[in-house]
Parts: C-alpha cells; structure tokens; sequence
C-alpha cells in the first residue's frame, strides 16, 4: 500500500471496527484507540518493514510493542486488516474463549501479540530488550513501541529511557501519544509532566515531534526522519500529538471515552461520520 | 543410614555463577543480566568471557526483567541476577505480565534469599518469595541445596522452556551433593531411607534434616529425608510414597510456613493421603540483623527444630 488515499480509508474502516468492537460488548477503550488509528495504520501499512507471517522470534523484520495495552482494539483491528488473524474474528473482543482478549495477551496465541501489556509501564523495557536481541542477532531491523503519555508516569519508563541512552539502543523508536489525557482527566490536571520533549533530551534521546499526529501524511513524514535517526548511538523518541477520540466528533478533545463504550445511538452517529470503505467485519 | 560427607562449605551463589560460567561456554543463546550485583551474584565470569552477552542495567530491577522478557524474542535465554527480595517483591507485576503471562523464556535467579542473608537484616530477607513466584502459573519455582545442586541447577534450567525461579544463597554451607548430579526439575531426591518420619527440606534446611535424621536415628526415629529442590511442579508421588510408608511428615524450609514448600505439600496429602504434618518454617514474621546461625536458630530453622518437630509428628501418628 502506498497511497495515502487508500491509508486514509483503511483509518477510516479501522474506526468502524472500534466503534463496533467495544460497542458490542459495551466494554472497553476507544478514545486512546481512536487517537492512534492513523498511526497503526501507517506504522504496519506503511512505515515497518514486516513479514506476512507471523513468528515469535520476528528475526529479520521490524517488530512493535504496543505498551499502553488498553488501546487493544485498534491492535486487533489493524493486525487482522493487515492479515495477521481473520477480520471476522473482531467479532469476538472480550468474549468468553477468544483470542482477543481486553487487554493483548501472547497466552491465546494471537499471531501479531509479542507480550502482554495492559499493566502499565512496561513496554518499553521489552522493546529494549527485543532491541538488545536484534543486535546480538545481527539484525539491522529496527523496533518500533508506543506508549501513552499518561503511561510515562509509570516509574519503570524512565529506569527503561535512562537505560536505553546509557546503552546506545539506537534501533529503538518509542513513539509517546500524546493525547493530554488520562482517565482522571488532562495530565496537566492528573500529574504535570513538564515538557516530554526536554525530558527525553535530557536523557540523551533524540526527539522528533509530530504536531499533526492524525494526518497520514505527516506520520509518514516524522516517522521517516525517525528512521534516519536510528543507527547513531541515540535511542529515538517520537512525540505524536494526537487527538483522543479522533473522527468521531462527540468523542474528540476529552478524556471522557477513555473506556467507556457508546450506546446505539452514539454507535450509529460514530458510524455516519465514517463511511465504510473496506467492509465491515 | 546412608550418610553424606561435607566436601567443604561453599556458598550455593557460587554454584549459580560456575553454572552460568559454563552455560556461556556451552550455550550461545544464554545472556544474562545484572542489577549493580554482579560481585554478590558471582558473575563476574560470565561478564568478563562474554561482555556482548552481559547486560549491567543498574539499579532498576524492573526494567531488567521487562528487558529479559524481551531479549527471549529473537531467541536468547536470558538469566536475570539480583537479590531474592528485589528479584520477587520488587518486581512482581513485572514478572506476572512480561514474564509468565506472556510465557516467556526467562530464568530469575536470585541470590541472598531467607534469613542466611543475615546482617543486612529484614529489609532483604524475604521469607515470601517462594510463595510469590509459585502462584504465578506456569512458573517453575527451584530451591537448591548447595553448591553442586546449583550449579547442576543453573545449567539445567537452560534446556527447560519456560520461565524458571532459582532460589539461592548467600552463605558458607555444607557442599554435599555429587559434583556430576543430573538435575531433573520436578524430581524429588531421596536421600535416606526411614520409616518412622519422612522429613522434606528444600533449600539450606536439606543438610539440616541430614543432621537431625542422624540424632533422630540415635533415638530410635528412623527418618526418611527427601530433598526437594523443585517446589514447582512438586514431586506428589514421591512425597505420597513415603509418606505411605512413614505415617508423618516434616516440612523444612527457611521461608514463611504461609505459602511456602509445606503448605504445598500439606495441599497433596490433604487430597491425596492425609497425614500428620509439622512444618519447620518462619511463623509469619519478619526476620532481623544476627548472623546466619543465630539467626537460623531464633527463627527455628535448624537441626534442632527439626528433631522437635519430628518428635511430635511421630507422637501424633494415630
């Protein structure tokens, strides 16, 4: 896939399907889910370098960790759009017996999950670690994770961050969405941060910032100055803003849909502002 | 009775650092990794030989077991060094959900566990972490005896898929294992054979039972003393056999009697052949600063205790 158009109605359809996946059980979390679409999207589409088939030891491709594991329903949608599992089998979020699981787990077997996150914090160190092993395996891939900003509150993050810089893990890019919200409600209110961007710097990170993380265009952009930033001793950080609840109007610019399911009406409104592009599961 | 000779005291740690020394020899895919304890930990060796396959992470346990959890995608066997407490409490949820959820490949070792680690006091004794490490499901929980157990141990786990436990110590204590033992997980030693009590130790209480089994066999006690150096998967069926044959049992462990070994053995006799039990453990307490032996003695976890306890056990035979 390489052409924006087609980026953008595979985002398109990947909302249909989290709107419905949570709407159906009436559980779990689709406004960090809706925030990153664009950037799952292009990340597995687009930007890594990835085999068809899923294998636990990913030797020779790029791999990603998703850390903040509660946006599962983007995961599955994109990962199973991308062929990793059958689309239909988005059916079965949070059901009994199913592979796919409220939070991603490897203990189902669900092609495309390397490690269990949903417990916050922790990612990062994994993606390290995978890191680490590419290395020792004398494979140029890279490894791509994604955390929340919330998430970064997590004191495991910054032992993983000093470790990373400290080690010259430079074919790591930890991308931090950057949505300004957390379940309590905006960080700034929950816990200040300061500034993301001054802390990973001071870490000995280099940092590129993506102002318009929901445009295609612009991930593709920032992910590929990222890219060219990896294999000079620096670990690589990518500040994404993003919008929570993104394409769906009433579910944008609030922490209110962190993980709160709509009803049938909400569902049928969040629908008509995303026609289906691809087919719907 | 069959007896054992101390070869000489040696720490059991020493025994996971010569393991793991040969295991880089041996075993291209086995990294390890260390939490500022490379010196405690005895490896030294590995990280001199093999500097590419050694990560030194500081003093950040969390992100040494999230980092290990990693290092198993791409196919390395990652052994993870630090102290018992910091191995297990410190980083519980981190080994629940990067480790054993997600079933991967990853050998906690862990020295200076129990009361033995003495001076340094309660702060670093745990006494719970057995019980920690076996709720975890799909986790192999291995307390080794001495020195050649845990080296045999060390080396064994290697071959074993999964994620592997291995409690260590920090003390001196008698070295009486054969140097060339086969270390099967999961499989009980039988070290003498009684009739009266059978006495089941783990850990540094091993050679205490072979201590007490010799008084216990002076007063006419004949003692059955089975090593289980595996706390999970336990051995039911070689515990149940003996316990057949002796109508008693001691459990001998220096952790909390709460959900340490005699609790697990107490769940396969409950199920499978109740039996009177005395357990040699901590009383859901704390331990302080002493030394190893005083401390060991305080806290009930020596020879002595063990001779008690089967005294009474014998006594509540029916």
């Amino acid at each position: 896939m390489s052409n924006t158009q087609q980026l953008e109605d595979l985002t398109t359809q990947v909302r249909r399907d989290i709107l419905r996946m949570v709407h159906k059980v009436n559980s779990g979390h689709p406004g960090g889910s809706l925030g990153c679409a664009e950037f799952f999207v292009a990340l597995y589409n687009e930007i890594m370098d990835r085999k068809d088939t899923f294998d636990m030891d990913g030797i020779g491709e790029d791999l990603f960790f998703l850390s903040n594991g509660h946006i599962s329903p983007v995961f599955y949608s994109v990962l199973a759009r991308a062929g990793y599992f059958p689309v239909e089998e988005l059916n079965t979020f949070r059901l009994i017996d199913s592979r796919l699981q409220g939070h991603p787990t490897t203990h189902e077997g669900l092609p495309g999950v390397r490690v269990a996150s949903g417990s916050l914090g922790q990612g990062m160190s994994v993606a390290i670690g995978a890191a680490q092993a590419k290395k020792l395996n004398n494979d140029s891939h890279l490894i791509y994770s994604l955390h929340g900003d919330g998430e970064l509150q997590e004191g495991q993050n910054w032992e993983a961050i000093m470790y990373a810089a400290g080690n010259n893990v430079d074919n790591l890019i930890s991308t931090i969405d950057l949505n300004g919200q957390q379940i309590d409600g905006s960080t700034d209110d929950v816990l200040p941060m300061g500034s993301l961007k001054d802390k990973f710097q001071a870490f000995g990170w280099t940092v590129v910032e993506i102002e318009q993380g929901n445009n295609i265009e612009a991930i593709l952009k920032g992910m590929a100055i990222a890219k060219s930033k990896t294999g000079q001793g620096k670990p690589v950080c990518v500040l994404l803003k993003t919008v929570m609840g993104n394409g769906v109007d009433f579910m944008m610019h609030t922490h209110a849909w962190h993980g709160k399911a709509p009803n049938d009406e909400q569902l049928a409104i969040g629908l008509e502002q995303n026609a289906e592009t691809l087919g719907d599961y | 009775m069959k007896t054992y000779t101390n070869t000489g005291n040696k720490d059991t740690r020493s025994g996971f650092g010569a393991g793991l020394t040969e295991l880089g020899q041996t075993n291209d895919k086995v990294v390890a990794l260390c939490a500022d304890l490379i010196g405690s930990l005895k490896m030294d060796d590995f990280k001199k030989n093999h500097p590419e396959r050694f990560f030194q992470v500081g003093i950040a346990e969390a992100n040494m077991i999230g980092m290990a959890a990693g290092l198993t995608i791409g196919g390395k066997i990652p052994f993870t060094g630090t102290f018992a407490n910091f191995s297990t409490g410190r980083v519980y949820d981190q080994i629940r959900q990067s480790v054993a959820y997600s079933d991967k490949n990853v050998k906690i070792c862990a020295s200076h566990a129990g009361l033995t680690l003495g001076e340094d006091g309660a702060t670093h004794q745990i006494l719970e972490d057995i019980g920690l490490m076996k709720m975890l499901p799909g986790m192999t929980v291995i307390n080794t005896c001495d020195y050649n157990q845990t080296k045999a141990a060390t080396i064994a786990i290697a071959e074993h898929q999964g994620p592997v436990y291995l409690r260590f110590g920090r003390p001196s204590v008698p070295n009486f294992t054969a140097e060339d033992q086969k270390f099967e997980i999961g499989k009980a030693v039988q070290l003498t054979e009684g009739t009266d009590v059978t006495i089941v130790a783990t850990g540094h209480l091993v050679w205490e039972a072979l201590e007490a089994a010799k008084t216990l066999n002076e007063q006419g006690i004949s003692a059955e003393v089975i090593n289980i150096h595996t706390i999970k998967p336990l051995d039911d069926e070689a515990i149940i056999k003996s316990v057949k044959k002796t109508g008693c049992v001691v459990t001998a462990e220096e952790h909390n009697y709460l959900g340490g070994l005699g609790e697990s053995v107490a769940r396969v006799l409950a199920l499978s052949h109740p039996t009177p039990q005395e357990f040699v453990a901590t009383q859901d307490t704390f331990g302080e600063s002493g030394t190893p032996a005083q401390l060991m003695e305080k806290y009930g976890l020596n020879s002595a205790s063990i001779i008690k306890a089967a005294q009474k056990v014998v006594k509540r035979k029916k």
